[in-house]
């Protein structure tokens, strides 16, 4: 691969990289005026429930929808007989392949409700209300079977079964028998056994994690209507417009180009958004109705419907040289996978040891099916799950060896030509570096006090490329449009609008930034996987070089010189040629305004494929202090150093930081999904699945490393959103751990797990 | 059978019909068109949808539209005034606090009605009162800097005044 960084290298400063200017969809965010999945309406528009099964595994034996259809007012009904059976196929996405035919039967049911809040039945009514009441009227005739949630459970040989074609890939023999073992994934390196065995030091843990929610505050929405000729259009928010546009169409048996979809803002999505709930349903409701639908999910349904990550079973052995040289680990994850196959445990299992420089090991993943919702991406997916278990077993090895945790982690971690556990050899990576500035901050020399505890972890994800649309426009009084085909999840358009201007060395402010339809730009890939900044900007970048290009050329053509004698310069053309000492430089305004007479309308949309996004690497340390009384943890202090390549806008990269670490810390203290015997979520709402408030977490201090720009990368960026959820799982409880003195392993660590470990203690 | 309901928004008189059950969110969004107030829970447990009802904040999911009836009601379309936005609305903007904006409107809502009620909150008040409005993207750390910078703001416009 060549290297791109081109700009890097020959200019050390910009103009607008690295600057914090407002975002370009600001205003619209903080006065109201962005209009989000829920808000959009359409004229004729109808209403459109979904009816959910109340059982977490029974067989659907029949649904009479004659009562509901027969209610004044009711417009459509659908089943899953309304849906076609699709083959088994695997479709490529951002950062996790789906398989189509459970993507289907994952939308709405077919001859088994597999979880509680699967998708039975929708109806599309002429109010809310009496789509709510023609709910209550489709009879469904279930027969309950017997359920498993729990990941070992499930995989023992008498578990229930979920599906009858499901035969553990992965092994060296196709097992003769059905169960819920969908995947076994193995990455080996050397011999684990031998060097655990020839260890000096030794350290074991079991740890595990329960099923948490991406818990974007925005539920689920769209608007669908499918016309008579078969031409569909959907507005919705969503992590990738293209992705609904593929999906729907592969779920409805239709062309893709029937389908036309149109981002609305995205309120959240951390990846629960990479994937369709309601936009064929609506579409086919729509279908027969005759008129646009709305589909809008409650939290209840979010919550029992839709992402969440896997709970999942960590068990790690680490062995060690007495000066800290890690010789061997041998990690082992079992990840609950929901009702159809595909839960984040392969990438778990490449991440699991990716900071550090193991010679020996023996990585071992199970994916497994579980009566519970059916898995979707959320933030490095897989990452933190497998990171928690590592990272406290690092603690404990540190511990018991009598080092500081940051130079245990020094000592093994990954730097430059260190070939990672799952197969490439790093570059331009700045791991030490992120180490170093973490043990150099001021909050890591805190003395604590009593029932008061530290904890550091680290982290990594790959950050990916991929296929990538940006197109360029010159308007004619000189100020530029960019479109792309991502959805701005967390201020994308900020960055692209500041690397279109740096490139075209304008002020930021004279760039408009887009996000059209998926039959105005060309194809992209979804939002997800930290690509967006990489690799949409590389598209951008690449579209705004070639209308640069073609100014030139224009003044190239005014001036009467040849090309190479036009330099481009903070916003202008200037003349090289000695022999048109007197032209004067031609301003963008300038060329914009005579483009009508230098070959018509100026603008380039690119699309490209980028590889080579840099891996991204955190390290987090966290103060907690400990209310022995009662349990409850209280985060005094947070600092999350990370390798971030160069931060095109500071402020949305901080914030990427800290939001990460905000969700890592309630999925290590508070949150879950409970479920009762009959398996049932008894937690689906805000007040009982309780995500962090303001009131939880202190200031998120931020440290970016800037030392190692990704040379892939026009301006150096790497993808920067995934890798702040990694540490903070381990880092939470390693404090805790400390503050108490009791190694706490079972997340979330709740009060009343932190009270029986110090009632344990005392006894 | 709906109810006529008269109230006044953001400082205009409204009315609308609605049914008995109806949310004041609801009839926010669907009856008046303002969608800036956002439905994240419908229980009053995410505060998308903070709205100032005679001074108070409120869930406008947990009030009925027919308690509205001779409110006075501010939502976040009437926080910037002729042209400007808020000084609240424009730290927001400077401190990059909020990334996908969801519940920005909500946030900025409630940060108003915390300044009306307290000039100077402490960084503590400011996340006592705050606790109400998740905010899944930001970690609050930004959210919680431009609040007290906005009010810092506002307290020297107050003086010059």
């Amino acid at each position: 691969m060549t290297d791109v960084l081109d700009r890097q290298q020959t200019e050390t400063h910009f103009a607008t990289v690295g600057t914090r200017p407002i975002r370009p969809d600001g205003v619209d965010k903080v006065t109201g005026r962005a209009a989000f999945g829920a808000d959009f309406v359409m004229p004729g528009m109808i209403w459109g429930r979904i009816l959910r099964s109340p059982y977490a595994h029974a067989r659907i034996l029949g649904i009479d929808t004659r009562k509901a259809l027969a209610l004044p007012g009711v417009k459509a009904v659908v089943t899953g007989a309304d849906f076609p059976d699709l083959a088994s196929e695997i479709i490529e996405g951002g950062e996790a392949a789906s398989n189509s035919r459970d993507m289907a039967v994952n939308v709405i049911a077919r001859d088994k409700a597999l979880y509680e809040g699967h998708a039975v039945a929708a109806v599309a009514a002429i109010s809310p209300a009496i789509a709510e009441a023609a709910l209550e009227l489709i009879e469904v005739s279930y027969e309950p079977l017997a359920h498993v949630i729990d990941v070992e459970a499930a995989m023992a040989p008498d578990a229930p079964l979920l599906h009858s074609h499901i035969f553990t890939e992965g092994l060296e023999e196709r097992p003769k028998l059905p169960s819920n073992i969908a995947r076994k994934h193995q990455f080996v390196r050397g011999d684990v056994d031998a060097a655990l065995a020839a260890a000096e030091v030794r350290v074991e843990g079991r740890y595990t994690t329960k099923a948490v929610h991406q818990g974007y505050i925005e539920p689920h929405a769209c608007v669908a209507s499918m016309s008579e000729d078969g031409q569909g259009h959907v507005w919705c928010s969503s992590q990738g417009h293209f992705m609904v546009r593929s999906y729907c169409a592969k779920v409805l048996g239709v062309e893709i180009s029937n389908i036309k979809v149109t981002p609305a803002e995205i309120g959240g999505g951390f990846g629960g958004k990479t994937t369709i709930y309601l936009e064929p349903i609506a579409l086919a409701l729509s279908r027969i109705a005759d008129a646009p639908v709305k589909l809008v999910m409650t939290r209840d349904e979010v919550f029992r419907a839709t992402g969440p990550t896997s709970g999942g079973v960590i068990e790690v052995k680490l062995g060690a040289k007495k000066d800290g040289t890690i010789t061997a680990a041998e990690v082992e994850l079992k990840f609950q996978a929901g009702a159809f196959p595909g839960s984040p445990v392969g990438t778990a299992c490449m991440t699991a040891l990716a900071c550090y420089d193991i010679p020996n090991f023996r990585i071992v993943g199970w994916d497994v099916v579980t009566n519970s919702p059916k898995t979707a991406a959320y933030r490095a997916p897989g990452a933190p799950i497998s990171a928690f278990g590592v990272e406290c077993a690092l603690d404990e090895l540190a511990q018991k060896l009598g080092m500081d945790p940051v130079d245990l982690r020094d000592k093994n971690g990954a730097r430059d030509g260190v070939k990672a556990a799952y197969g490439p050899t790093f570059q331009n990576i700045a791991f030490l570096d992120t180490l170093a500035r973490i043990r150099q901050h001021p909050n890591y020399h805190v003395p604590l006090k009593a029932n008061q505890g530290r904890g550091v972890a680290a982290g990594f994800w790959f950050n990916v490329g991929g296929e990538s649309t940006g197109a360029v426009r010159v308007s004619d009084d000189g100020t530029l449009t960019v479109a792309t085909g991502n959805p701005d999840i967390g201020g994308s358009r900020a960055g692209m609008a500041m690397m279109a201007a740096e490139v075209f060395g304008v002020p930021v402010d004279n760039v408009r930034v887009t996000v059209p339809d998926t039959q105005s730009i060309g194809y992209s890939m979804l939002t997800g996987g930290s690509r967006t900044t990489f690799a949409v900007g590389m598209a951008v970048v690449r579209a705004s070089e070639k209308v640069v290009a073609d100014l030139k050329k224009r003044a190239a053509g005014i001036w009467q010189v040849a090309e190479d004698q036009v330099a481009w310069k903070n916003g202008e053309a200037i003349c090289l040629d000695p022999a048109k000492a007197d032209a004067k430089p031609l301003t963008l305004k300038g060329l914009a305004a005579q483009s009508g007479r230098t070959g018509g309308p100026i603008q380039a949309e690119v699309s490209l494929n980028a590889q080579g996004a840099g891996p991204g690497f955190a390290v987090h340390s966290c103060d907690v202090e400990v209310d022995p009384e009662t349990g409850h943890v209280t985060v005094l202090r947070y600092t999350a150093a990370q390798d971030v390549g160069r931060a095109i806008h500071p402020s949305y990269v901080e914030g990427q930081l800290q939001g990460g670490a905000a969700q890592g810390v309630g999925w290590a203290l508070n949150e879950e999904y409970i479920f009762d015997a009959e398996g049932r979520m008894e937690n689906a709402g805000f007040l009982d699945y309780r995500v962090p408030v303001a009131s939880d977490l202190p200031m998120i201090d931020t440290v970016l490393i800037e030392t190692a720009p990704n040379p892939r990368h026009p301006f150096g960026a790497k993808g920067v959103g995934e890798a702040p959820i990694v540490p903070p799982l381990a880092a939470v409880a390693n404090a805790v751990s400390a503050a108490i003195g009791v190694r706490m392993t079972d997340l979330p660590l709740s009060p009343p797990k932190i009270r029986a470990a110090l009632d344990a203690k005392k006894a | 059978m709906k109810l006529h309901v008269s109230t006044t928004v953001n400082g205009d008189a409204a009315e609308f019909l609605t049914d008995p059950g109806t949310t004041l969110l609801d009839a926010l969004r669907d009856e008046l068109g303002l969608t800036g107030s956002k439905e994240g829970c419908g229980s009053g447990d995410c505060g998308a949808c903070s709205v100032i009802v005679d001074g108070r904040l409120v869930c406008s999911c947990l009030m009925l539209a027919a308690e509205a009836e001779g409110k006075r009601i501010e939502t976040i379309e009437g926080l910037a005034r002729h042209g400007e936005l808020h000084p609240i609305q424009q730290k927001f903007l400077e401190h990059a606090a909020l990334q996908c904006g969801f519940c920005t409107p909500g946030l900025i809502v409630a940060s108003k009605a915390l300044l009306d009620a307290n000039p100077d909150p402490t960084e503590e008040e400011a996340r006592y009162w705050l606790a109400g409005n998740l905010c899944r993207c930001t970690g609050y750390d930004k959210v919680i800097r431009a609040v007290l910078d906005a009010a810092a703001e506002l307290r020297q416009e107050r003086r010059v005044a």
